[in-house]
């Protein structure tokens, strides 16, 4: 303190306020609006902040890694920086989970950590934990702020850090001391970083390069991933025009969903190990492969070495550390994938020539081929009192949703449920979908649409989930209740962990080890309980109506959709298979060879 | 394209912020990823702008290496990454003090090697010498080798310090 109070000039003298005072202050300056958050004894003076004001509004979880989720649901269908602040010891240790799957999705995050005073620091002090040093692979850069003149600072750069370049959750663990000693404030500088400036303009040699090998394809395909989601909705209408202009076929990951409107004939739909039957033929046939804002990942490749085994590859990236990570591509480009793509959309009218149409349309012909396989199809049985097809269930919800013309957003949780999900719900927009892609975080469903309910009040926010996933945040639906937030649970209840049990039947002789639960709740007294409405449908005539009535309610609504427990996700590219290797579903698997040879023999 | 499967050794200099944790996110992600060192040495070496340097002797494939520099780069305090062994001529230099305990022929011999290899002598009793010697890693090792039979004892190395030839900066 006393190196900024002995300024010369008194009258320059930074005025002094709490730390947390501060700290609220540096929240506002960054357009902070909600904290999602717990207290405990070390972010006390935080909270006695938090009650003095209006401008910053605090929604009260029931478990730290359910703020994280909340946080990052808000993140994702806003783009803006999402907020959370727990307590030292274990509410840091309760956060990780969420941090670790934001760091893998690359979700902004600023999460404010207390940690137990300066000098108590190391002694094993009441609810004290390293956290700093337990987050630092956790996260995308942490701070301890051990110096009162650093902490408006310190949460400026966080929020900078957070959404700079590849975006990713930064922690700032906060001393009780800090927060209650008196503490300068300073404005955000608008100077650049003094270490950190990530590359986003593209180079445009390299965007000539890249578009003279997309004119020169034959066979093309555009894969793009999270990071056009990222880099905002403008980026996604660049991508549809760039993609309506060259003519190419285009498919998403997982966290890519949304970017392409996925009813567009041009889209093959999401790739990789539950993609579709096209998407990854066009993959493993293509000659030029475009990579936009995705990173190779094992769940999208299959087994690397005969992943795209004849194509000249194109990476878009922001993260030159994802470019020759896992796969080499021969153009390599560093950069905002919305910038990126305006330029690979100014460069291709610049340049002259067109690609080759005769050999686009003959690839087509091929795609249509590999359509035609329709491999996503699946036999419901429509008899009154039958069971219901989990895939079913998803395909109705999706367009009973589009009928009530409601402003829609999806998340999920983590197994068979969030395949179908990805596969059955068809997304137009961009931000509209939250999936936990990366870590794979089970429980990460409820609290994310959560999140995304407060971002977004009319909506209707549905949480397609598992009975066992949603038993892993299930306590968050009393938050829902406090704050009166409508969010949907939608189950899909087959009482397996069914992507476990899909597994175990595929790879482990049908051996369900430890995959089956016993003892489930009753999903609908649980809703009641929780304040909330629960509804159930047993048989495909009951569904429609549960949903509409879900759909209707303006409240928090479980909805146990009792499912065919014996349902597989399919296509599947079983692990360390190629894309060419995809196992097809039931009604497939006579068909599935023949066509693969035939498919391979043109390509 | 086909994937190099060379294995080369890499010397990596790293320009940091001279804060607390920096040395624990370096060394954390080289042991996360999986990475190899071989050497690492850290010192402050511009206290007005509170930097310090990183050098980092490590190995792997022409993809890994590339990796390495790339997941160096994108710490958040981290200002400059430099590949000194790829990217030109470069000096690289260890110090360590060598304790050989030994009497008679031995002892002898193990001064007359230490002459031979220009190693200081910065202590001696009856029974031991200790040397201090610098140079390239690959002259440690060679003085090492001819220390152990007369009586090597005990060693403390510093770990490479490296820096480009001429007028290159990192």
């Amino acid at each position: 303190m006393s190196q900024t109070q002995t300024a010369p000039d008194a009258a320059q003298q930074p005025e002094l306020q709490a730390g947390a005072e501060v700290l609220l202050r540096a929240l506002k300056e960054q357009n902070v609006e909600v904290i999602f958050g717990y207290p405990g004894g070390a972010v006390l003076p935080i909270y006695d902040a938090i009650f003095n004001q209006n401008a910053i509004r605090h929604v009260l979880v029931r478990h730290e890694q359910a703020a994280v989720h909340a946080a990052e649901g808000y993140a994702r269908s806003t783009g803006k920086v999402g907020c959370v602040l727990v307590t030292s010891g274990p509410g840091a240790t309760n956060a990780v989970t969420g941090l670790v799957d934001a760091l893998m999705d690359s979700i902004p995050i600023v999460c404010l950590t207390g940690q137990v005073p300066t000098h108590l620091i190391g002694n094993d002090a009441f609810q004290e934990a390293d956290t700093t040093g337990i987050t630092r692979p956790a996260t995308k850069h942490n701070y301890l702020v051990k110096r009162s003149e650093d902490l408006a600072r310190v949460v400026h750069e966080a929020f900078y850090v957070a959404k700079s370049g590849r975006p990713g959750p930064v922690v700032i663990d906060l001393p009780k001391d800090i927060l209650i000693n008196p503490a300068p404030y300073s404005a955000a500088v608008t100077t650049a970083h003094r270490s950190y400036r990530p590359q986003t303009e593209p180079d445009a040699g390299q965007i000539a390069k890249a578009v003279a090998a997309l004119k020169g394809a034959k066979r093309p395909v555009i894969y793009t991933g999270g990071g056009v989601i990222n880099a905002g909705p403008a980026a996604s209408a660049a991508l549809i025009a760039l993609t309506r202009k060259t003519g190419f076929p285009i498919t998403n990951t997982l966290m890519g969903l949304g970017a392409y409107p996925a009813n567009d004939t041009q889209f093959l739909g999401m790739l990789g190990m539950h993609g579709t039957y096209e998407a990854n033929l066009a993959m493993h046939g293509c000659d030029v492969l475009l990579n936009i804002g995705a990173r190779f990942d094992d769940r999208v490749t299959g087994r690397l070495n005969a992943f795209s085994p004849n194509s000249r590859k194109i990476h878009i990236d922001i993260d030159p550390s994802s470019i020759n990570k896992n796969v080499p591509v021969e153009i390599p480009i560093v950069g905002d994938a919305g910038r990126a793509i305006a330029a690979l959309i100014a460069a291709w009218d610049a340049e002259p020539g067109d690609v080759d149409r005769a050999a686009l349309a003959k690839w087509w012909q091929q795609i249509d081929a590999w359509r035609g396989i329709d491999c996503l199809k699946f036999h419901q049985d429509m008899t009154k009192g039958a069971i219901i097809k989990p895939q079913y269930a998803v395909q109705r919800l999706y367009d009973l949703t589009r009928e009530s013309g409601r402003e829609t957003y999806i998340s999920t949780e983590v197994g068979q449920h969030q395949m179908w999900a990805a596969q059955y719900f068809r997304f137009d927009q961009p931000n509209r979908w939250m999936t936990s892609g990366g870590l794979g975080t089970m429980g990460y469903g409820l609290p994310a649409a959560m999140g995304v309910q407060v971002a977004h009040p009319a909506a209707l926010c549905i949480d397609i989930a598992g009975e066992a996933s949603i038993l892993m945040n299930i306590q968050e639906m009393s938050t829902l209740a406090q704050y009166r937030l409508p969010v949907k649970v939608f189950i899909l209840n087959n009482q397996y962990m069914g992507m476990v049990r899909q597994w175990q039947e595929l790879l482990h002789g049908s051996r369900y080890s430890e995959s089956y639960t016993a003892a489930l709740p009753d999903f609908v007294k649980l809703a009641d309980s929780f304040h909330g409405v629960g509804l159930r449908a047993t048989s495909v005539d009951q569904l429609d109506d549960v949903i509409r009535e879900m759909i209707a309610l303006d409240r928090p609504v479980i909805a146990d959709i009792c499912v065919d427990q014996k349902e597989n996700c399919f296509p599947m590219i079983p692990s360390g298979a190629a894309h060419n290797e995809m196992i097809l579903g039931a009604g497939h698997e006579a068909r599935a060879p023949g066509v693969t040879d035939a498919g391979m023999a043109l390509v | 394209m086909a994937i190099d499967t060379t294995l080369r050794t890499a010397t990596i200099s790293v320009l940091v912020e001279n804060e607390p944790g920096i040395l624990a996110r370096v060394v954390g992600l080289f042991s996360g990823r999986g990475y190899n060192i071989d050497s690492l040495t850290v010192a402050p070496v511009e206290d007005a702008r509170h930097r310090s340097r990183i050098n980092i002797v490590t190995s792997g494939t022409e993809m890994v290496i590339a990796q390495i520099k790339a997941q160096l780069d994108r710490l958040v305090p981290v200002h400059r990454v430099a590949d000194l062994s790829h990217d030109g001529p470069h000096i690289a230099r260890e110090m360590a003090l060598i304790k050989v305990i030994a009497t008679g022929e031995k002892r002898v011999e193990a001064l007359r090697l230490a002459e031979a290899f220009r190693a200081r002598v910065v202590d001696a009793t009856t029974e031991s010498f200790i040397f201090e010697m610098t140079g390239n890693t690959e002259k440690l090792d060679a003085f090492l080798d001819l220390m152990r039979p007369l009586g090597l004892a005990e060693v403390s190395r510093t770990g490479v310090a490296a820096i480009a030839r001429g007028t290159r900066i990192i």
